[in-house]
């Protein structure tokens, strides 16, 4: 099997690119649950903070580079967490 | 195991099953604070208005100078292990020792985050804690249980960090053999992907 020739090499100033894109878009998340949104307030900060997280898990651990099999497994996990809260909200809600 | 044959002198080793174990170790991870996450929300659901008052008590500018902390040093560790498959030893042990020093930063930070809260008698098991309403109680058992066990994982990923620096420099790690680095990478990014979502939970979300 090959050994390290399949690992890509990020540039340094992709990594800073990718940084300066998290910082923003955390300091949106800030901006936007200062002001008065109502329920919105939560979607909003989760849906940023989900886009903020898919970045760091594509570019930072590199499964945008990497073989498929991380991505796969990473996919598999994430959507039984979204399904245990599904599960689990169907339940409180409708109680 | 591969059966053919590999031309090389050096121990056997398989890189890919390395990082596939830390990826399946970081999923037991992803579950264990996602449980977490889970409750925080089912009781944020039930008490809505305690959650909302109990929240104005964190400070949204220590948390915010932390997240950006913690952002900076995954850029660091990213850049970090670029260097070492550059051949850049010197550029990669000096990003390592600046993540080391972020994360003694963001420790600190919360030190004087936890030790206000301590001053003004808040803390688990404090008399002040107890006779806080059920609702405000919660926000804060979970607020300190969530933090510290994020802390804990700072803790852990310092030290992973650390030996990988030490083995850097002493040329363990280099250009074609650095899965430890990558994988105590994965590690920190795993820190910070938890405090992505701690972040506006406990402090920014009304």
């Amino acid at each position: 099997m090959s050994k390290d020739n399949h690992h890509h090499i990020v540039e340094y100033k992709n990594h800073i690119l990718v940084l300066f894109l998290l910082i923003a878009l955390t300091v949106i998340t800030v901006a936007i649950t200062s002001v008065e949104l109502g329920p919105y307030n939560t979607a909003a900060a989760m849906v940023i903070a989900s886009i903020k997280a898919a970045i760091v898990l594509m570019y930072f651990m590199h499964l945008r580079f990497d073989q498929k099999i991380y991505r796969f497994m990473a996919t598999i996990v994430i959507l039984i967490f979204f399904a245990v809260i599904i599960v689990t909200f169907f339940d409180y809600l409708y109680r | 195991m591969e059966t053919t044959a590999t031309h090389h002198a050096d121990m056997h080793r398989d890189d890919d099953a390395s990082k596939i174990g830390m990826w399946l170790f970081i999923f037991t991870e992803i579950l264990l604070f996602g449980g977490l996450f889970i409750v925080y929300s089912v009781y944020r659901f039930r008490n809505p208005v305690a959650f909302h008052i109990a929240h104005q008590e964190l400070s949204i500018t220590m948390g915010l100078i932390n997240t950006i902390i913690l952002l900076i040093s995954s850029a660091t560790v990213a850049i970090s292990i670029s260097a070492i498959q550059k051949k850049d030893r010197k550029m990669s042990m000096m990003m390592l020792g600046m993540t080391l020093l972020f994360a003694l930063i963001f420790l600190v930070n919360k030190y004087f985050e936890w030790g206000a809260k301590f001053e003004h008698g808040m803390y688990p098991g404090s008399d002040l804690m107890t006779m806080l309403s059920h609702g405000d109680m919660l926000f804060f058992s979970l607020y300190f249980f969530m933090t510290g066990l994020h802390a804990v994982h700072i803790i852990v990923g310092m030290v992973l960090l650390s030996v990988s620096l030490f083995k850097v420099r002493n040329g363990a790690i280099h250009s074609t053999r650095f899965v430890l680095l990558e994988n105590s990478g994965l590690y920190w990014h795993l820190v910070d992907l938890i405090w992505i979502f701690l972040f506006p939970l406990f402090y920014l979300i009304h």
